[in-house]
């Protein structure tokens, strides 16, 4: 089996996959971070978005050996352990922008991302921007809601 | 569910508490925000379970002819391999919920032997060391077919010489549930107005982002089997997976971690927890399966599924006088789960509403058709009932001219009417119906919204307003009653609260949270009680061996049935306390009073006033921060306050043992079971804004106004929740959402490409308010909200889109209401009219 090295939340990484390996099934069957879900098999939902190199992806849509060499940042690397909050959780907690759970981590590196990408943006865009996530639990109003508050508390941090 | 009690007095409400009533946020959030996630799929990326995959029927209906397995048991990496010979005196999937009067009840087997009768019907099974392995040896599975003609439909497969699925049921018919109150036939025949309509409820897929999931552990030196699976009703289901197996409960343990979304979909008890238990115990290895979301729309129960016949009598003024209506109920394949209970009972007695209809007859037919099984999803039989009703009094508003809310108004039971039987024999417990719609009318500006639909048409712009009322009757029980319409479930709900040493408190439900946020709401209830805060308090869940026998979560009963049983538990346990405090204090128990976690006598005697006591309190918190600082921990608390005792000093003592009243058992630990006497009528309006583009058949919603009235409200954030959430599915049904079968019953969704669930950008931000009028069949005050929403956007947003196409002299669109759907209405109305436009495509 090919080797595969990259650096997960911070940390090198090095190990063996198969070529058929996703990058969500490494982080989670090999690398046991199970933050990272699988909510569909058609790269539709987005439970599984990390950040990889910056910019948000969905796991299930690259194979494990693609990012040989690349830095992910998986939903347990966005606050450091102990620590507070990262202000995008922060603002989920906040606002109750989760029920079940189950999109809410790729949710929220979806809605890092957007707020990296483009500041503060309104509420449309932030619908827009977010076509590429299902949540069935929360018709979405409060996700909108926390992803503005985020955003601007992200804004205030970068100030 | 006959057998009301009509006490108005049998509970007082309770009285609100520091946390009950307030927007305390979620205790789970944090372990959830930060990946901390429980999910059975995360406990299984972590185990070196086999990986089990499933062999599913390809045809709608076929005769098996052979099953060759040989090939795929030898291939590299595979460890077992099941086909219907392997299970020998394994049980078929039971049905807990038989509509009454059923002639026979045809019960779905773990995998199919001689028959498949619908498209993802289980027919074999891997168990591999990888997932990969397993999939590969599915190829390797030969299974030789013939293919029988198949029913894709209800109405056509009551047809005379439609192809028949079990031969104990003629015709593919289940049961004829007639349920008639009133004189009917007389309202209809002195009627001054009669409107008649055929409707059809489409079929959905409940789609929780977690699909179904299972992990089992036996283990062969004990016989223990440890069973984790995405389950909203654990008790139940470890009691359905032990009858299959033959395995005695004691030996048996359920666990439901967390779950990713259920919506009724994993109410039901399937083939993959029987095969993964039986692979375990076969091989002696741990087995896990997943479902695919493509094995998701195949294999996990859909929703809804009515064609509906409808006939509403009314006078001139718009008194609706008599309802009459025939609903065809899709089943699917097999009776599984609570499949053909639902449409006979959940929609069969709701039929009214929350209106005074004096005469009332509904026939529900369940019919048989080869297609996935049918359950409960989000309302399970009320959204059904409340779509008929709720479009048939649209449809008598626009046949009298009279404005749609003031139809409804004349029609509402009236709070003074309460407790109202319905003919049906359910009873509305309590409500003010008409103060809900008045507030819905007012939050969404109705008047205004009025004006501003005729100045648009005008412009030829097709704004459509749509009002939907409703009432669900909520949290089932009583026992007795369910037992009566043969649902073979509890209707009761356990709670048990223990108090630890220290003070802080575990409370072990029943109930199941799905996403609803029990870790937190039941906490807020048993906090308040005990004088503690919500995060004083832990709540366990899903596991049978530490719960005791719960029923589980549905029918919007986890707050009503579950919550109260915690308020019970806790106000056992919190007696026992007083009595111990009285003890400590040498007085009576009922002459102390408990505030902000001290027992006090009522009198004052004895207790130090408060201004001598301040700088011993300053004094105390001192030291505490200084113990804090350095050992991270508290000092245990002291009863510095002479002559008060605080509920920890209760816990310790309670513990110890070395002082308590004579005779009294050691420790604070409580159980309680609440059995209701009747279910909560929890009730709401909806208002729904869209505008449709005449041209492409577009509809943008534009706003949605939601009004709720679910009794007491425990935590206004996760009711607000539930709402937004509960609304945005049933848009889904009206707008988006089909599982679309072909003539010969083959499924033409398949993924989130086929099967549109409403997105971020589909939905508008919900405006929403609430009344709040207390039930009094349970202490608490609480209603059902979990579904609430989902039944009363549905046919708001359906009239809404009818209203703004009525110019057109569009009367019906099915639904989802697409563009494709909405323009072919338009254009068929247009031909019809002679006015045929330019839109030619």
């Amino acid at each position: 089996m090919p080797d595969v090295s990259m650096t997960v939340n911070g940390r090198a990484v090095r190990g063996t996959a198969e070529g058929r390996t996703l990058l969500v099934e490494y982080l989670r069957e090999h690398l046991h971070l199970t933050g990272t879900h699988v909510g569909c098999d058609t790269t539709q939902c987005g439970a599984c978005v990390v950040h990889v190199d910056g910019l948000a992806v969905k796991s299930c849509t690259m194979l494990v050996l693609e990012c040989e060499g690349s830095a992910v940042t998986t939903i347990e690397g966005l606050a450091p352990h102990g620590g507070s909050l990262h202000p995008m959780q922060a603002a989920f907690r906040e606002h109750h922008a989760l029920q079940c759970g189950y999109c809410t981590s790729g949710m929220v590196m979806m809605a890092v991302d957007i707020a990296r990408r483009l500041d503060e943006p309104d509420e449309a865009t932030i619908r827009e921007e977010l076509k590429g996530n299902i949540c069935r639990c929360t018709g979405y109003h409060n996700i909108v809601t926390a992803i503005v508050a985020g955003a601007k508390a992200m804004a205030a941090e970068r100030e | 569910m006959d057998n009301q009690t009509q006490n108005p007095d049998l509970h007082p409400p309770a009285a609100e508490g520091p946390s009950v009533g307030r927007p305390v946020r979620r205790l789970e959030d944090e372990r959830l925000l930060r990946g901390g996630s429980r999910y059975v799929s995360d406990l299984i990326a972590t185990s070196d379970a086999l990986r089990v995959k499933i062999l599913r029927s390809p045809h709608a209906h076929a005769r098996i002819l052979a099953v060759g397995a040989t090939a795929a048991r030898a291939m590299p990496g595979v460890v077992a391999v099941l086909t219907a010979d392997d299970l020998a005196g394994v049980g078929a999937l039971p049905c807990d919920w038989q509509a009454p009067g059923m002639i026979a009840v045809p019960l779905h087997p773990v995998l199919a032997r001689d028959r498949a009768r619908y498209v993802g019907e289980p027919i074999a099974a891997v168990a591999a060391e990888s997932a990969h392995a397993a999939e590969d040896a599915l190829a390797a599975i030969a299974v030789s077919y013939e293919v029988l003609l198949a029913v894709a439909e209800q109405e056509a497969a009551i047809e005379p010489g439609a192809a028949q699925l079990h031969d104990a049921l003629p015709n593919n018919i289940g049961y004829q549930f007639r349920r008639e109150g009133g004189d009917v036939e007389r309202a209809f025949a002195e009627a001054e107005v009669v409107v008649r309509r055929r409707l059809t409820n489409n079929r959905v897929a409940p789609s929780p982002l977690e699909g179904r999931v299972v992990l089992s552990e036996f283990d062969p030196v004990s016989g223990r089997l440890v069973h984790h699976t995405a389950s909203q009703l654990p008790h139940p289901h470890a009691r359905s997976l032990g009858a299959c197996l033959g395995l005695p409960l004691h030996k048996l343990r359920l666990v439901a971690p967390d779950i990713g979304g259920g919506f009724g979909a994993k109410l039901c008890f399937y083939a993959e927890d029987v095969i993964c238990a039986f692979l375990s115990m076969r091989t002696g290895r741990p087995c896990a399966w997943s479902e695919g979301r493509g094995e998701s729309f195949l294999a996990t129960t859909h929703g809804r599924d009515h064609i509906q016949y409808a006939e509403i009598a009314a006078s001139r003024d718009g008194r609706i006088t008599g309802f009459r209506s025939r609903l065809l109920a899709d089943i699917g394949a097999y009776a599984i789960g609570m499949g053909p209970g639902v449409p006979a009972i959940n929609t069969g007695f709701s039929v009214s509403g929350p209106y005074n209809i004096p005469n009332v007859a509904t026939e529900v037919v369940g019919v048989f058709t080869n297609r996935t099984p049918t359950g409960p999803y989000r309302g399970a039989g009320h959204p059904e009932a409340t779509f008929l009703l709720e479009r048939m009094v649209d449809e008598l508003a626009r046949e009298l001219a009279m404005d749609p809310a003031e139809v409804r108004r004349v029609n509402f039971v009236s709070p003074s009417a309460m407790p109202h039987r319905m003919p049906t024999g359910w009873t509305l417990d309590s409500g003010d119906y008409a103060a809900n719609l008045d507030a819905a009318l007012e939050l969404a500006g109705y008047r205004a919204l009025r004006a501003r639909q005729a100045a648009l048409r005008a412009e030829g712009r097709f704004l459509g307003i749509g009002v939907a009322t409703f009432s669900e009757s909520s949290g089932v029980g009583p026992s007795i009653g369910m037992g009566s319409v043969g649902f073979r479930r509890a209707g009761h709900e356990s709670a048990r609260v223990v108090v630890h040493a220290d003070g802080s408190a575990t409370v072990f439900s029943g109930t199941m949270s799905t996403g609803q946020g029990h870790a937190t709401s039941l906490a807020q209830v048993a906090a308040d009680v005990l004088g503690l805060a919500p995060d004083e308090v832990e709540v366990v869940e899903g596991d049978t061996e530490a719960v005791p026998f719960g029923t589980g979560t549905f029918n919007s009963r986890s707050m009503a049935i579950g919550g109260t049983a915690v308020y019970e538990a806790a106000r056992k346990l919190l007696d026992k306390a007083r009595k111990i405090a009285a003890h400590k204090l040498q007085r009576r128990p009922a002459d102390l009073t408990f505030e902000d976690g001290v027992f006090r006598p009522s009198d004052g005697l004895g207790v130090i006033p408060a201004a001598a006591h301040i700088g011993k309190k300053v004094e105390d918190k001192v030291v505490h921060a200084v113990f804090r600082r350095r050992m991270g921990m508290d000092l245990p608390p002291s009863d510095r306050e002479a002559g008060t005792v605080t509920f920890a000093d209760v816990a310790r003592e309670a513990h110890l043992g070395h002082d308590l009243p004579m005779g009294m058992a050691p420790g604070l630990d409580e159980t309680d079971f609440f059995d209701p006497v009747d279910m909560p009528s929890a009730y709401g309006t909806h208002i729904a804004v869209v505008e449709v583009d005449p041209e492409t058949g577009q509809v943008a919603l534009l706003r949605h106004v939601v009004v709720d009235d679910c009794g007491r409200i425990i935590n206004p954030l996760l009711v607000e929740g539930q709402l937004h959430g509960g609304a945005a599915q049933g848009v889904g049904q009206a707008l988006m959402e089909a599982m679309v079968h072909g003539m010969g019953g083959e499924p033409m969704v398949g993924s989130f490409e086929e099967y549109a669930m409403p997105r971020a950008a589909d939905l508008p931000s919900f405006e929403t308010g609430h009344t709040e009028v207390p039930t009094k069949l349970n202490p608490l005050g609480a209603k059902g909200v979990g579904e609430g929403a989902t039944i009363g956007a549905t046919p708001a947003v359906v009239n809404a889109v009818l209203d703004a196409l009525a110019a057109l002299g569009v009367t019906e669109v099915a639904m989802p209401m697409t563009p494709m759907h909405v323009w072919r209405a338009i254009e068929r109305a247009r031909e019809a009219r002679g006015t045929k436009g330019g839109g030619d495509a």
